[in-house]
């Protein structure tokens, strides 16, 4: 099985590399919303990015064949590598071509993919990187942490250490400003002996055969253009058809990265430049005009298997991808524990798990897959629109596939309703069915609840299913909110609106006050309630990729909902996660009509409470507030689907004082935090919401919106935290 | 151009830490002067209005001055306003390794040939590279790496940057 261990705990929190990490990543992520909140028509260039991505893989056969002809008519060569083998044997050719004995580099993740400096180095050619970070890695001999910022791990300090150990220089080297003039004389020296530069290309221009360079320090500028042979590697999916087509990704690109509105030098080439070439090592000393520009150009362009990941459905959007970064600096668990361990032999982040399934296989992409939480922040982050989430359930669903039956699957095969083969891992499939756990929970609680929390029972869901011991269990309600709902009477006569309150997992056999609130208050602002026995969304199974099981309940849940629909009921939703499941994921696991029947017809509970209120409901029947204070955090797809500002607007209508998490995850993240590998991740991640949180909790009362961001706060606070809908009931 | 967006050009140089000062052609050499820093090399600027021959640049420079220089001056076919940027050519007057090379970067741009904004500057580039001019490299402010533990100016590209900005004559 491919499954990890889950008795080995993911490392986080401790040392400097992790401190260097959250730091940096968090920097880059307020640099990227400040950025972002200065264009008007950010959403515009992303639909515009997104499209010609979408243009351009559809017809990439033709545009290679046209970068192909253009990059010729210039001058240059063009070679489309089939794998990462065949690249490095090219390059090698093209460098015993000019009898290359020194090669300098900038930044090039694609370089790193086919393993080129290893190939180089053994055939004995010096290489240098000459991007600072990437000249750390090299000296460190490591591998990047990050897509944008390969060395970010890594502290000025360790750096100082580090190059002091290595270069045994005359002075030093303990600043940021010694360090750079260390390395820019060090490489300067070897870019003006280099025979060769290779640079990447984070675009290629079908019809003008040109190449375009996002940097900030200058070294590509220099690997391009002081050798005379220049060679350019890129993934296939860099060609877009032409500079009309670069405009968007001039406006994303680099805010979406680091946060600049431009980065320091967008070089727009097309090889051979006619920038003089010097000969740096020769006796003469001629003029710039008597050197002349006898350059090489060569293109190498890799597929290693992107082809057939253009041929995969779901791995396709991938191929979208602009190597930002965005979607690791977003991610909670990515600031955590940086690229190492969220990330596979090249790439990091949650894009990593598409990128790494298509180049490497199933088993690297499972090795970090299930770091990914599905939480969906790198969802808006992404300035391409990549469902980078919907990536990484598909690989965990492939991989359930791949597994190997044993022992364990015998028995859960006869317990558990799922539609999963057998081998998919228990943990999984124990998260996966949690519907049915629960159902089997409330139906002989308050026993199940005595056993589940005793330390043998403990002990054994540990070993088993990999239950963290430390977690709280949730306690089951013998009474459901259905039940609870089915025998109360009619409450409300000539209803404004008619209701269907969703009953999902936890609300209807867990939190069930939650359910109960959310009925009252509705109730009380004119609208006549039902609340239906509908079963789970689909969104736990979802979470385990487990696609099929998630796609039956998907599709269970919608017609039973959308018939009420249909019947002019509106439907409300209590948990986050589960609204999100209508707006977003149904769109893929149904088809069209009844995804748009739900999800139009929908609504998360303060959504439509600020409705109801908006179009002339008696705020009054609502208990006022007083300025009491409220701390609330909201939950990770609410904000995705910008959903969670009803909830602030009302709570300060009524009177609150409101404090809103300035920490964007919890790090509870469903079932993530329970899972005992993950157990020490989460509360890391959670850290930085208690730190916030724990100093105001006497004086406010905590609220949050999702059922597990509520469980973690209860593990990382004294106080109690609600859900906020409870603050409106009068009860 | 109008006054607006030299205006705005200066604000944006200014937070890109790059330094400006906007004369009329009569003013450029005495400005060109008080900007560069010596020994200074150049590439031909591509105007007909002002020229580094009658200057203390040297244009054409060996392989050994530009390795000696203290500053490249190159000229702009364009600037952008709300950013700050300027363009360099791709050239075989070596626009790209005068303004690369040494440590501080002066940059003449007209007036008239500021844009507004990247859209615009994009607009300008399809139609340069319709025209058969295809290699730009897009500059805005020093060059600049966060990679050794702090932000630092000056890596492999220039440290200082300064544009002179020539209204044209009404």
């Amino acid at each position: 099985m491919s499954e990890p261990d889950h008795t080995q705990s993911t490392s986080t929190g401790a040392g400097t590399d992790h401190n260097e990490i959250r730091k940096n990543t968090q920097l880059f992520n307020e640099q990227r919303y400040d950025a972002v909140a200065g264009v008007e028509n950010y959403e515009d260039y992303r639909t515009q990015a997104r499209e010609i991505k979408e243009d351009a893989i559809e017809r990439l056969p033709d545009l290679i064949e046209q970068t192909r002809r253009a990059v010729e008519a210039n001058g240059g060569s063009v070679y489309v590598a089939e794998d990462a083998a065949d690249a490095t044997r090219h390059i090698e050719g093209l460098l015993a071509e000019e009898d290359a004995e020194s090669v300098v580099k900038s930044k090039s993740m694609t370089t790193e993919e086919i393993h080129l400096n290893d190939a180089l180095e053994a055939a004995d050619v010096d290489v240098w990187e000459t991007d600072l970070g990437e000249f750390v890695i090299q000296v460190a001999k490591e591998e990047p942490s990050h897509i944008v910022g390969p060395s970010l791990h890594i502290s000025r300090e360790e750096i100082t250490e580090l190059f002091e150990a290595e270069f045994d220089p005359d002075e030093r080297l303990d600043s940021a400003e010694k360090l750079t003039e260390f390395a820019r004389e060090y490489l300067g020296e070897r870019i003006e002996a280099a025979d060769v530069g290779i640079t990447g290309a984070n675009f290629v221009l079908a019809e003008s055969g040109s190449i375009a360079l996002v940097t900030n320090e200058g070294n590509a500028r220099k690997c391009a253009s002081i050798p005379d042979t220049h060679i350019a590697v890129g993934g296939i999916e860099k060609i877009i058809p032409s500079i009309e087509e670069l405009h968007p990704f001039g406006e994303l690109l680099s805010r979406a990265s680091t946060g600049q509105d431009i980065t320091q030098y967008l070089s727009i080439l097309t090889p051979p430049v006619e920038t003089p070439a010097f000969d740096f090592d020769g006796a003469d000393d001629p003029t710039m005009s008597e050197a002349g520009a006898d350059r090489d150009f060569h293109l190498v362009l890799i597929d290693n298997g992107r082809t057939a990941m253009r041929e995969d459905e779901d791995l396709r959007e991938t191929l979208y991808c602009i190597r930002c970064g965005a979607c690791a600096n977003s991610c909670a668990n990515f600031q955590s524990v940086g690229g190492h361990e969220f990330g596979g032999e090249t790439y990091t982040g949650g894009i990593a798990t598409g990128w790494e399934a298509g180049i490497e296989g199933l088993d690297v992409a499972g090795e970090f897959n299930d770091l990914c939480t599905g939480c969906s922040s790198c969802v808006n982050a992404c300035p391409v629109k990549i469902d980078i989430p919907w990536i990484n359930t598909v690989v965990r669903d492939r991989r359930n596939h791949d597994a190997e039956p044993d022992y364990g699957d015998v028995l859960v095969d006869g317990l558990v309703p799922d539609e999963e083969p057998s081998g998919t891992p228990l943990q999984k499939r124990f998260f996966g069915n949690f519907e049915t756990v629960a159902k089997l929970g409330s139906a002989t609680a308050p026993l199940s609840n005595a056993i589940a929390g005793t330390s043998l029972a403990r002990k054994a869901m540990d070993r088993f299913v990999g239950v963290d011991a430390r977690r709280d269990l949730p306690t089951f309600e013998r009474t459901t909110l259905v039940e609870w709902a089915r025998d109360r009477t009619e409450q409300v006569t000539n209803p404004e609106r008619r209701v269907v309150l969703y009953p999902d997992v936890y609300t209807n056999y867990v939190q069930t006050e939650r359910g109960k609130a959310a009925v009252r208050v509705l109730e009380a602002l004119g609208c006549s309630v039902t609340v239906p026995s509908v079963g789970g969304s689909g969104r736990a199974p979802l979470s385990q990729g487990m696609l099929a099981t998630a796609r039956s309940k998907a599709e269970a849940a919608a017609d039973t909902l959308g018939e009420y629909v249909e019947d002019g009921y509106d439907v409300v939703v209590v948990e986050p996660s589960d609204y999100a499941m209508f707006q977003r994921e149904y769109e893929k696991l149904l088809d069209e009509s009844a995804y748009h029947r739900l999800a139009d017809g929908s609504y998360e509970i303060f959504e439509f409470v600020y409705g109801l209120l908006e179009n002339g409901a008696d705020a009054g029947a609502l208990p006022g507030a007083d300025g009491a204070g409220v701390a609330y955090h909201s939950h990770c797809q609410q904000r995705t689907l910008g959903v969670e500002t009803y909830t602030e607007a009302v709570l300060a209508d009524l009177g609150y004082d409101v404090v809103t998490s300035d920490a964007e995850c919890c790090g509870m993240a469903g079932s993530f935090g329970y899972k005992s590998q993950y157990y020490d991740v989460s509360m890391d991640v959670g850290a930085d919401l208690a730190a916030q949180f724990d100093p105001v909790a006497d004086e406010r009362t905590v609220v949050a919106s999702g059922t597990s961001c509520i469980e973690q706060l209860d593990s990382l606070l004294r106080a109690e935290t609600r859900h906020p809908i409870q603050l409106l009931d009068r009860n | 151009m109008n006054t607006g967006s030299v205006a705005t050009f200066e604000q944006s140089l200014a937070k890109v830490d790059a330094t400006s000062t906007t004369v009329d052609p009569e003013g450029f050499t005495d400005a060109l002067e008080a900007a560069i820093e010596t020994p200074a090399v150049g590439a031909p600027l591509p105007f007909d209005d002002v020229s580094l021959a009658d200057t203390s640049v040297t244009v054409d420079p060996s392989r050994s001055a530009l390795q000696a220089a203290a500053c490249g001056v190159t000229g702009s076919p364009l600037g952008i306003a709300e950013l700050g940027t300027v363009a360099i050519e791709s050239t075989a007057g070596g626009d790209e390794l005068v303004s690369l090379y040494p440590e501080r970067h002066v940059a003449v741009v007209h007036a008239s040939d500021i844009e507004p904004d990247l859209t615009a500057a994009f607009g300008w580039l399809s139609d340069q590279f319709a025209a058969g001019r295809q290699s730009f490299v897009m500059a805005t402010g020093p060059s600049a790496t966060g990679d050794m533990g702090a932000l630092v100016q000056g890596v492999h590209g220039p440290s200082t940057e300064h544009v002179i900005i020539i209204e044209d004559n009404e």
